[in-house]
């Protein structure tokens, strides 16, 4: 920090510019400090949480646990009927999700004509985002399970958590159509587009980075999501696996995994951690462990293709 | 106000304005304006900022319709025949017979040839020798050709600004429009992109009729055949550019285009 001008100031008294300018710095630390204080606390959770997950864990973890089903004896159980569930479940709920959220979001934002409905439809959809998921629970148990009687199934289990994503997905179609510039709608329409052809060849292939990216954020909190199921009654105890999607004879893609009950990886977590035995809560942390890598795993892949995808977009 | 008829060139009328106003919502913007536009001619529309240039300029598109709350009244006559502010003409069917250039150059981001192809294929157009050709004839003509011919795959955005603006131009040029509608086209450019870009559009109007908003009273003069100037929603005058320029009519032309005010 040594400058030519502190220098010759430190005999000389302070100049009120001076003065003014080390008051002010003082002041700028004072508050990175307190910056640097909070993100440690933070920080300092998440790394002791995830430590002590993996210390507990990591030994646990190897492929038997990986591909055994729950076992009432604790060292012969493990996930491998969560991690199916969990992984089918939300095949359904993006294949749901994502083509309406982004339709809806798409017609929000460019074809709804704007006036008091519109706008009251506008901040429901983005309140819907804050409401508790064992309300969305309630929701599908009687609508999904009760009323077209889909049973306690994958097709059940994916529709709940696609109800939960939607908002999150609509509001990051949003978002992410309104940042493209309108320097680029006008020049489309210039060029005699019509309003469908602006949104395929356009707003839809620049906006995709970003909206993976909602779309991500909203499976890695549905993926986490307990409560909503157990509302429609997951079971705890699996197995077996469901049909496999792919068969090896015509038509070669079947359904019926849709109907299968199912469990996953939160509820099979939560069942452990609640057993005496010590030895199921280390089962526990190790699922914990499967989930987590789950997680972290969709987010790579939606850092990886926003950053492919953005790589080619500028304006 | 119109006083178009040259004994040199006697260029008979594309786009015939008249009566036009327009509102912003309750602001009048356009008040009464008559212009002619004259065939392969360029027609420059000149004033001080704020005056409606910009406004008039995107009426000969109907680029007003994308936002709410604006009304056109008056006609803007294509080729003698169809009011192109008519209710029953949809504004589609306008921009893809008028084309237009912006302030800043808005590549689309994709690669060089969907840029230039990108009309064409909004037109339905599928055969692919036939947009190969129309891509490479926009480009020779857009004077960008040898500099992109080897690296059509290329980003748009890779291409340096007055390049891009050129490739703006090609993007314009392919649908074959009949009007071409510059706004402010250089003014984001460095002197030599635009010497470019002015040289281009002196070569253009052999095929196309020009409407041009510029600020720069210089490229008004070197470029245009005919010079509009307004004046707080106004068309004051508008004349052969030299007579603009030598002879105003009006006192307030004269003043603006020697620079007493602007």
């Amino acid at each position: 920090m040594a400058t030519s001008i502190s220098s010759p100031s430190s005999s000389t008294p302070l100049s009120p510019i001076q003065l003014s300018v080390i008051q002010r710095k003082r002041r700028s630390n004072l508050f990175s400090a307190a910056g640097i204080v909070s993100i440690l606390i933070a920080l300092m959770t998440l790394i002791a949480l995830v430590l002590q997950l993996f210390i507990q864990g990591l030994p646990k973890l190897n492929w038997q646990f990986l591909t055994s089903f729950a076992d009432p004896e604790a060292s012969l159980a493990g996930v491998l009927a969560a991690l199916v569930g969990s992984c089918l479940v939300m095949l359904v709920t993006a294949a749901t999700a994502v083509p309406v959220g982004i339709g809806a979001g798409l017609y929000l934002e460019e074809y709804v004509t704007r006036n008091k409905f519109s706008a009251l439809i506008e901040i429901n959809v983005t309140n819907l985002a804050g409401v508790p998921s064992i309300v969305y629970g309630l929701l599908a148990l009687g609508l999904f399970k009760y009323y077209f009687s889909l049973g306690e199934s994958i097709l059940t289990a994916g529709l709940t958590l696609a109800l939960l994503v939607l908002p999150v997905v609509i509001v990051a179609t949003r978002e992410s159509v309104r940042a493209i510039p309108s320097s680029l709608r006008e020049a489309t329409y210039a060029m005699g587009a019509s309003k469908s052809q602006m949104v395929f060849d356009h707003l839809l292939p620049y906006a995709f980075g970003n909206i993976l990216t909602g779309v991500i954020i909203g499976l890695s909190r549905a993926i986490g999501e307990t409560a909503p199921l157990v509302t429609i009654g997951a079971l705890t105890f699996i197995a077996f696996l469901p049909e496999s999607p792919i068969q090896s004879s015509f038509p070669f893609i079947s359904f019926e995994w849709l109907k299968a009950p199912f469990t996953v990886l939160p509820i099979q977590m939560f069942n452990w951690v609640s057993r005496p035995e010590s030895e199921f809560q280390v089962n526990a942390a190790a699922a914990g462990i499967v989930l987590l890598s789950l997680t972290l795993m969709m987010n790579s892949i939606a850092i990886y293709l926003r950053y492919r995808i953005q790589k080619s977009l500028k304006w | 106000m119109i006083n178009i008829d040259s004994p040199v060139s006697p260029a008979p009328p594309k786009v015939e304005v008249s009566n036009l106003n327009f509102y912003y919502g309750d602001k009048h913007a356009i008040k009464n304006v008559n212009l002619t536009l004259p065939t392969n001619k360029i027609t420059a529309l000149i004033g001080p900022s704020g005056c409606g240039k910009t406004t008039l300029l995107r009426c000969f598109n109907r680029m007003h319709d994308l936002y709410d709350g604006n009304r056109y009244e008056g006609e803007i006559v294509l080729d003698g025949q169809v009011n192109i502010l008519s209710r029953r003409i949809d504004p589609i069917e306008v921009r893809m017979r008028v084309g237009m250039v912006f302030q800043r150059p808005n590549p689309f981001p994709k690669s060089i040839f969907e840029n230039v192809a990108y009309g064409l294929r909004v037109r339905g157009e599928k055969n692919k020798s036939f947009i190969a050709d129309k891509v490479e004839e926009a480009l020779k003509a857009s004077a960008l050709w040898d500099e992109v011919n080897d690296r059509l795959k290329d980003m748009a955005f890779n291409l340096s600004g007055g390049q891009q603006q050129r490739l703006c131009i090609a993007r314009a040029l392919a649908t074959d429009p009949e009007l071409i509608l510059f706004d402010e086209p250089t003014s984001a450019l460095d002197p030599i992109a635009t010497r470019n870009i002015e040289e281009l559009m002196d070569g253009l109007k052999k095929q196309v009729t020009i409407l041009i908003v510029t600020h720069s009273m210089q490229q008004a003069a070197r470029l245009s055949d005919y010079t509009a100037f307004m004046y707080l929603g106004e068309m004051l005058e508008c004349d052969r550019t030299e007579v603009i320029f030598k002879h105003a009519a009006q006192l307030r032309t004269r003043d603006y285009v020697s620079g007493q005010f602007g």
